[in-house]
């Protein structure tokens, strides 16, 4: 049975052994470093250190991401507080001799740059600082405290109480209010309950819930564990995308680690509560995020959505009232917990609170994970930490939210990033996806793109999203080629309307988005290709509409 | 509403189960687990239907049912949403008209109808709601899709250029008959019912023979053989009496 002394004296000797050793070497073994071989870079390192009887003073440490995969394999000699950027195995007796003495100027990264200054972390503080095969580093970073704090401390709805007054929202794309849905499934009556993870993460380009459970998988495990808690669950599970293979290894291991010492497992801290937590893969269906499909495939069917209500806090997997977090939002709890939700509320903006983890992408410098407060303007996370666009070319769009959101031009960029400005700016803040589009870029081709998306991981139970998202993405290909008239265009904007109006589930209802903002900031790129589409039907007989 | 108070003050407390709300201005009363659609359909409002079918679970697939509510600008599929109390519906204003009609024609563009060949022809539910609905012709491009023909059954055929994916075969062989002969494959655009682990249905090793399926299909997609036009009318009466039996006897 564990308690919080267990803990200050695990994470004490952590801390000694680590300061038994001068130098700590960081080398990143996260997927994006990871495949640019920085298993080797560690190799490397390890061997140069041994070569060079540095063993005394020099420790080489795998850790999860550092945030600027663009300058990947990353290398952070801890203590002289040098970052190296885009290392190879060669570079590695180079950098074991400089340690002491100057860098190696050739590719060293600046960490005063804004990309690191301006970021803000909670839910990645331990990403790339500790190695998350190890769970006595994650304690040494005050892991599990807040869990075995509040088991002895506090009630289940005191714990609903704090995550209500941190004002925490849910990360998975709806920003619905995480302490009134734990309140929910708290009062829902049944002999059982469930917590799930959400981490299916299907939007294209976005890998914010991959990085964490990668870097710091133990955070979740603490934080499903205080939802259980909370909320009166015992048995929790994981879903994760069967194609995250490096994060499913280390949670695995993380629940191994975390059942030995007692933080998993049956009455926990030696209290009544028992919390389990098993992994449960999904084949990777966008459509799987949603949370009665994901629940349909925990139970071993298709993975489908199903009307609500009755929602799952109500009526959930089996039928017993269940919680439904995302990745990020769980990762909140635990620091919500051990530093008071008064101090989360205070970070942020007066609706939005906290600090968001986006993927930035595209044609952007600085392509990478990065978390930053929420309502920071659109300008300075594109322009000041992301770098700007790369080659001198000129920004034209940037999309947040996936295949549920829409296009920000140039003109919206000084709105502050959070739930109600992207709203107004006729996107979402979604998961956290953030794609920039330069100059070159067509924006009906962007639509396009999506809406290809949409069509392909339709589930196909509703009729307006299976054969509307299909229509559409038809009509989109036709406009795009300059085959359309303004016909075309007047059909594409009636099948949005039903679609979005008459879909079942949230990815045919927001399955029109990106064609909607894009006609909305963009129309101009339609209609031109529309007036292509009209000179050359003018040029020809135009085909005759066919009768039913 | 405002115009027709309900009489409250001297009737016994109504029993809580029971709900009062109005539907297109007409005051009806219906037991809370009861969806807006059977509301409707006991007063004699009818709203457009196609996976909808009396004694099978149901899912919301096909989106013809949905209506109105006051003070919501979202719309609600009336056979999986459950009446509430004061509940203003609205079942068959323009807008809704409008959706319904494309809806509709998204499943004529889907897939090959073509009724003139069909034994379904003049029974069909896809057909009538056509015609209720004023569909005369498609605005949106026909799919074309290459779709292939189950015949291998001795007495039954499927025929997927004629589906509508409405899941009542898989539900009425799962939840009624007790096979679960029939489920579906793919998704998006190119689900597919299938029988078995999509096997020929003449070969499959589920399957009873009993024919619910070809009597629940709302098209011609499952069909018997040898029978003519008139003979083909589909007869799914049976279910709601025989669920009301099978539930009474378990008491
Ligand atoms: C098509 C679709 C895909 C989704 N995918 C995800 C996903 O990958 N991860 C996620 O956390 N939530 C996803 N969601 C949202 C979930 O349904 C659910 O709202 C969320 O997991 C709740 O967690 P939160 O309150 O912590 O945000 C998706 C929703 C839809 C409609
Ligand atoms: S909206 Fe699309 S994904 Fe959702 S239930 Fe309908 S067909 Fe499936
Ligand atoms: S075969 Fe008939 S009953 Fe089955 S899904 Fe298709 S249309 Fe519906
Ligand atoms: S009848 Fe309601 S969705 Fe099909």
């Amino acid at each position: 049975m564990i308690s919080i002394e267990d803990l200050s004296q695990i994470s004490q000797a952590e801390r000694e052994s680590r300061e038994a050793v001068a130098h700590q070497i960081n080398v990143c073994v996260a997927a994006s470093c990871l495949s640019l071989q920085s298993d080797k870079v560690k190799e490397e390192l390890e061997k140069a250190v041994e070569a060079k009887g540095k063993k005394d003073c020099c420790k080489v440490r795998g850790v999860g991401c550092m945030g600027l995969c663009a300058a990947g394999p990353l290398v952070a000699v801890e203590n002289e507080k040098v970052l190296y950027q885009g290392v190879t195995p060669e570079d590695a007796p180079a950098i074991v001799d400089a340690i002491g003495a100057e860098p190696v100027a050739r590719i060293q990264g600046d960490l005063e740059a804004p990309f690191f200054a301006r970021q803000q972390k909670i839910v990645l503080e331990n990403c790339g600082r500790i190695d998350p095969e190890r769970i006595e580093e994650y304690i040494a970073a005050d892991g599990y405290l807040a869990l075995v704090d509040t088991l002895t401390a506090m009630t289940p709805i005191g714990v609903v109480q704090q995550v209500t007054r941190s004002g925490l929202r849910g990360r998975g794309g709806a920003g619905y209010p995480t302490g009134l849905k734990w309140a929910t499934v708290n009062k829902s009556q049944g002999t059982r309950k469930f917590v799930i993870c959400n981490a299916d993460e299907g939007d294209p380009g976005a890998f914010m819930d991959r990085a964490v459970l990668e870097s710091d998988p133990h955070r979740i495990l603490e934080g499903m564990a205080l939802a259980g808690y909370a909320v009166g669950a015992s048995q929790g599970f994981v879903y994760v995308r069967a194609e995250y293979p490096l994060a499913i290894k280390r949670l695995k291991l993380a629940i191994k680690q975390a059942e030995k010492m007692g933080l998993l497992g049956a009455n926990i801290g030696g209290t009544t509560f028992s919390f389990n937590v098993d992994i449960r893969l999904g084949a990777g269906a966008f459509v799987c995020g949603e949370e009665t499909a994901l629940i349909a495939s925990v139970e071993g069917g298709r993975g489908t959505p199903r009307p609500r209500p009755p929602y799952p806090a109500e009526s959930g997997l089996w039928g017993y009232p269940t919680l439904i977090n995302n990745v990020e939002t769980l990762a909140n709890i635990p620091t919500i917990l051990r530093n008071g939700p008064e101090w989360f509320a205070k970070i942020g903006t007066a609706k939005s609170r906290g600090t968001k983890v986006f993927a930035l992408a595209g044609a952007i410098t600085n392509t990478g994970l990065i978390e930053v407060p929420m309502g920071m303007p659109l300008r300075d996370i594109i322009f000041d930490i992301g770098g700007g666009v790369p080659d001198g070319k000129a920004f034209k769009a940037v999309q947040t939210g996936g295949p549920s959101g829409g296009c920000i031009p140039e003109s919206g960029l000084d709105m502050p990033c959070d739930y109600e400005s992207l709203a107004k700016l006729g996107s979402i803040m979604g998961s956290g996806g953030m794609i920039v589009m330069d100059e070159t870029s067509s924006m009906v081709d962007v639509a396009k793109f999506f809406m290809e998306f949409c069509m392909d991981e339709s589930c196909g139970k509703c009729v307006p999203c299976r054969v509307g998202t299909a229509q559409m993405h038809e009509l989109l290909r036709q406009i795009s080629a300059g085959e359309a008239t303004a016909r075309e265009l007047a059909l594409l904007e009636h099948l949005c309307d039903v679609v979005k109006s008459t879909s079942l589930c949230g990815l045919g209802q927001s399955a029109p988005n990106p064609v909607l903002s894009t006609l909305h900031y963009f129309r101009g790129e339609y209609e031109s290709k529309i007036a292509a589409g009209e000179a050359a039907a003018a040029g020809h007989t135009p085909p005759a509409g066919g009768a039913a | 509403m405002s115009s027709r108070p309900s009489a409250k003050p001297t009737a016994p407390a109504p029993s809580s189960k029971v709900k009062t709300l109005t539907i297109d201005d007409r005051l009806v009363s219906a037991r809370e687990d009861e969806s807006i659609l059977d509301a409707a359909r006991q007063n004699g409002i009818q709203i457009p239907t196609l996976c909808n079918l009396d004694g099978l679970t149901p899912v919301g697939a096909c989106r013809l049912c949905m209506v109105e509510v006051k003070g919501s600008s979202k719309l609600f599929a009336s056979c999986v949403t459950m009446v509430g109390e004061g509940m203003e519906v609205v079942t068959d204003s323009e807008r809704l008209q409008n959706y319904r009609k494309t809806i509709v024609e998204l499943l004529f563009s889907e897939r090959n109808h073509i009724c003139a060949v069909c034994v379904s022809n003049g029974h069909c539910e896809l057909q009538n709601l056509a015609q209720l609905l004023g569909v005369t012709h498609l605005t949106v491009p026909y799919r074309n899709p290459k779709l292939p023909v189950d015949a291998s059954h001795e007495r039954f055929v499927n025929d997927h250029n004629r589906c509508v994916l409405c899941q009542r075969c898989v539900r009425v062989c799962g939840e009624v008959e007790g096979a679960h002969t029939w489920d579906l494959r793919g998704r998006g655009i190119d689900t597919r019912v299938i029988t078995d682990l999509n096997q020929p249905w003449g070969s499959s090793e589920t399957c009873t023979g009993c024919g619910k399926c070809v009597h629940v299909c709302p098209t011609g997609a499952l069909t018997e053989k040898g029978k003519s036009i008139r003979e083909m009318a589909k007869q799914s009466r049976f279910l709601p009496y025989l669920t009301m039996m099978r539930e009474d006897r378990s008491e």
